[in-house]
């Protein structure tokens, strides 16, 4: 009986692996909101929300938000913000574009410029916030400043282009090849590399759980499991791989997702991942438990002055040049994805998919409203109540016997999970 | 004896999703009396306690209770504390930045006009704090007094809401012998003024010495109430209707022999973080053998944490010399990490605020301490990570339905098993344990007792802090008493007595 409880449980914890280990329910939550949400769009819009132009669109507009989303969660788990990213990305950009347009750089070397002078940024000001114990929203507020400052005086305040080959490196699309199928035939080859990538990694899972005796979930799971996965990748694949020739899959949607993959991993595996938990979650017992808490600030900020630079420069790649205003105000976007994504503002709470989610909110609803002809304006209105309401219900949800549409939600989830999990998934 | 009743609550019911905290509980306090409310963790007894109070509105609970023979239906602690019954809780509700005087009438502050009138606030603290026998200035800050003082203050508050109903929960978990002593003379002295008391407590001899009733709960049913005027009570008794049976032999039996010396610390001096003329440590030097528990007696203040955490990586205060040698070899553990390595572990006596993140879960937190032990070019591997979690929920009885859960759901007692496991997981050679069954129930005390003991016996040489003199003498081989910073003893546990340590936990001040 229990051993059977375990196993449903065991699914549900792998399930629930896809979408980040740590408060999956409550991402479960935010998912199912941003499902409704993508649904009354495109019931609103009469179908062109879903439309591969559009959702193309999305991706290609809004990734460098979701860029600096994963950077920002690390930080704000870890008990931080930062509120200097927009203007960080801002300076390292302008001088990318410097060194391709006054300098005449190559773009390769242009984006290594971009990501050392990210590094070094971060440096600055991670060594103020780790080791002279300066609170990290002083620092950062003061690099809000200091480096709007210098992008403006490097850049003197003016437009400055960017070469043709950066564009198409940083805001480009998937290359048309191989014969006509009626589809963009790299995206689909992503797609095929993604499922085989799939089996194999839950292969060799299997394989390595029954080496070493652990449980092993029964063929039916395995196998549900793979056939939803890949499902959701088939349908995804054809979505991006069927926009209009030469616009198809962007190269940002793949940067973005090489992202995903690799912060996911490194916050939900690694050591360091665990100790930006524990040192957010409880920083005097990290320190007691051997972390060295220091390096972990340093780290933290530190990359998001590197994400910054890369999201920056992904801007002016769409943009095809950098100005004096890039940047204003993306920290602001960025702090209330991960929110939404369901971080506590006090640390140790928090994951990258849960930030790209609410990132994600974020972005259908602007895209949706602005698709139904609504003004910037009241799109700003409306984006604000979602982001007192989101974090509200969670507030709310915390607090005993209050009422909660999520946990409504959640309750109901669980429940129906717990009965009938079984049925559910064959 | 024939007190008439102040308070019965009857059949009271209370059910979180999923578990019944309290089942069809009652209880009757006479008027003028002291009630003790024994239970293992989790019994129940803060649950009851804030339906009492209001914490829980009325109507989230089923049954009745009837204050000075009128049913009541409190809908928030200010309607309870409106009608004389004020709680105090283990984690005390004072604002360490605000004096003694505006902590006492904070919420309730005399007016003249729309202006606080600091005159009559001072006047009456004074009187207050003459009453609770406080000889502070009213100004003082309350970050500026200890635990103790701070215990008095909140009775100095409770009465200057015209007490009638006093509730206490653990008010003596976190004092030290003197300070617990002056606050159950306070209880009982408020007894003699007509304030009736409910203390939870755990301490069974406290509950012996002062209390007039006491009422068992278990699982969230009420086993019995004892009257303690008909004789017949003593620990033995009330254990076994906490527990459900009698405890046997409380400490597990010494090891016959103990290895030779391993560890040693010499003429280890710490200076206090911000004040540099104290030194928390002078010139201390002691010695741990294989398989030995070694006790660190002392008084609250003395220095047994700091000199534990300055020796555990320099944790606490500037160090000023000494050497720590192990196997013969002088090391240097200049950090956590340096000190984990060399095998060193510290179970902090702070669980809460500094041996857990109670975000984690029971996994996590178990494997936290030594990540790399589990881990290949730092990925952590998930699979052995349970595994091992699991290991230890099954070794050391963690009650808990999976290693999934957060920390934050268990018990004091189970909470304090996964910080053991998690610096068992460290394999240490020495482990140095802080109060480690301080507000542990006492079914979970002998677990833990039983755990040290297993530890000592596999060859690890042991450090136990406790302020609790039985627990030193019962479960130690060798006991080191300090004063003010200063070894001022060390005796073998077997030929040593609660007499011999106190005298020299407390030499200069006689007695």
């Amino acid at each position: 009986m229990t051993d059977r409880v375990d196993e449903r449980r065991g699914f549900l914890a792998e399930f629930s692996m896809l979408f980040g280990k740590k408060g999956s329910l409550k991402e479960f939550g935010i998912l199912g909101a941003l499902i409704v949400i993508v649904l009354a769009f495109q019931f609103a819009t009469g179908g062109t929300t879903l439309a591969p132009g559009n959702v193309i669109n999305i991706v290609q507009s809004q990734s460098y938000i979701l860029i600096l989303a994963i950077g920002m969660v690390m930080v704000i788990i870890a008990g931080h913000i930062d509120l200097s990213v927009g203007s960080v990305a801002a300076f390292a950009s302008v001088v990318v574009a410097i060194s391709m347009n006054d300098w005449g750089l190559p773009w390769g070397v242009a984006i290594l410029i971009g990501l050392g002078l990210g590094l070094l940024i971060g440096a600055w000001q991670g060594f103020w916030v780790a080791f002279v114990g300066v609170p990290a929203f002083i620092v950062t507020l003061a690099g809000m400043l200091l480096f709007r400052g210098l992008n403006q005086v490097v850049g003197q305040s003016r437009g400055i282009g960017v070469d043709r080959g950066f564009v198409d490196a940083l805001a480009g699309y998937l290359p048309e090849v191989g014969p006509d199928t009626g589809y963009n035939n790299l995206t689909l080859l992503l797609g095929l590399l993604a499922i085989v990538a799939l089996v194999v990694f839950e292969l060799r899972g299997r394989a390595r759980r029954k080496r070493i005796g652990a449980e092993v979930p029964p063929q039916w799971v395995l196998i549900t499991r793979l056939a939803l996965l890949s499902g959701i990748i088939v349908a995804t694949t054809l979505l991006f791989a069927s926009g209009r020739p030469g616009t198809s899959f962007p190269l940002s949607g793949i940067l973005l997702v090489a992202f995903v993959l690799g912060y996911g991993f490194l916050t939900q595996r690694t050591t360091l991942g665990r100790h930006i938990y524990a040192v957010g979650g409880n920083r005097r017992a990290a320190q007691l438990s051997g972390v060295r808490s220091r390096w972990i600030d340093f780290f933290v900020i530190a990359n998001m002055s590197v994400l910054a630079s890369v999201a920056g420069m992904m801007w002016i790649a769409r943009a095809q040049a950098a100005g004096p205003a890039d940047g204003v105000t993306w920290e602001l976007d960025a702090i209330a994805a991960v929110f939404i994504g369901g971080a506590a503002v006090a640390g140790g709470i928090g994951t990258v998919t849960g930030s790209i989610i609410g990132g994600l909110v974020m972005a259908v609803l602007s895209n949706g409203l602005f698709a139904l002809g609504t003004g910037s304006d009241w799109i700003q209105v409306i984006k604000g109540l979602v982001l007192l309401i989101a974090v509200a219900i969670d507030v709310l949800n915390k607090r005993q016997g209050r009422f909660s549409i999520i946990a409504l939600l959640q309750r109901g989830l669980t429940r129906g999970r717990d009965r009938d999990a079984p049925t559910v998934a064959s | 004896m024939a007190e008439p009743v102040i308070l019965s609550m009857r059949s009271i019911t209370k059910e979180f999703p999923g578990v019944r905290a309290l089942d069809a509980v009652s209880l009757e306090v006479r008027k003028g009396t002291i009630h003790a409310i024994c239970g293992e963790n989790g019994a129940g007894k803060s649950t009851l306690m804030k339906v009492l109070s209001g914490v829980y509105p009325h109507g989230t609970f089923d049954g009745e209770i009837v204050y000075q023979n009128e049913p009541v239906a409190f809908g928030s602690i200010n309607d309870s504390e409106r009608a004389g019954i004020v709680i105090i809780h283990q984690e005390l509700a004072l604002v360490p930045e605000l004096s003694i005087a505006e902590n006492i009438f904070l919420g309730n502050e005399p007016r003249r006009g729309i202006a606080i009138d600091w005159d009559t606030v001072r006047m009456r603290a004074t009187e207050l704090l003459a009453r609770v026998g406080l000889d502070e200035d009213p100004d003082t800050p309350i970050k500026h007094i200890g635990v103790g003082k701070q215990q008095l203050v909140e009775i100095a508050k409770a009465l200057e809401k015209h007490v009638k109903l006093l509730i206490l929960d653990e008010p003596t978990a976190a004092l030290n012998e003197a300070d617990s002593q002056h606050l159950l003379d306070l209880i009982v002295g408020l007894k003699a003024k007509g304030v009736t008391s409910i203390m939870i407590s755990h301490k069974l001899n406290e509950i012996e010495q002062i209390a007039d009733d006491i009422t068992i709960i278990r699982d969230g049913r009420m086993i019995e109430t004892l009257d303690i005027a008909e004789g017949a009570v003593d620990e033995d008794r009330i254990i076994r209707g906490m527990v459900g049976r009698t405890l046997g032999q409380r400490f597990p039996e010494r090891a016959h022999t103990t290895g030779e010396v391993f560890f040693e610390v010499r003429d280890w001096t710490v200076q206090h973080p911000l004040s540099a003329e104290r030194l928390v440590a002078k010139g201390s030097s002691f010695t741990v053998r294989r398989g030995e528990i070694v006790g660190f007696a002392g008084l609250m203040g003395a220095g047994r944490t700091e000199l534990a955490m300055s020796v555990f990586g320099r944790q606490y205060g500037t160090w000023l010399g000494g050497t720590i040698h192990k196997d013969g070899e002088e090391i240097k553990v200049r950090s956590v990490p340096d000190a984990i390595r060399h095998g060193i572990a510290y179970v902090s006596e702070d669980r809460k605020a500094l041996g857990l993140n109670l975000l984690d879960t029971i996994k996590r937190s178990i494997v936290s301490a030594k990540l790399s032990k589990i881990a290949r070019a730092g990925v952590v591997d998930g699979l052995q990570e349970a595994e091992t979690a699991e290991e230890y929920r099954r070794s050391l009885r963690i009650k808990s339905p999976s290693v999934e859960h957060g920390v934050d759901t268990l018990s004091g007692g189970n909470q304090q098993k996964v910080v053991l496991a998690k610096w068992m997981f460290t394999d240490p050679d020495l482990l140095i344990l802080d109060e480690p069954t301080r507000g542990i129930d006492v079914g979970a005390k002998s677990e833990i007792y039983q755990i040290v003991r297993e530890l000592a016996d596999a060859g690890k040489g042991v450090i136990l802090i406790s302020s609790e003199l039985p627990e030193l003498l019962g479960l130690a081989d060798r006991i080191y008493t300090i004063f003010e910073g200063r070894i001022t003893g060390e005796l073998q546990a077997a030929d040593a007595d609660q007499e011999m340590l106190m005298r020299r936990m407390a030499p200069t001040k006689g007695d």
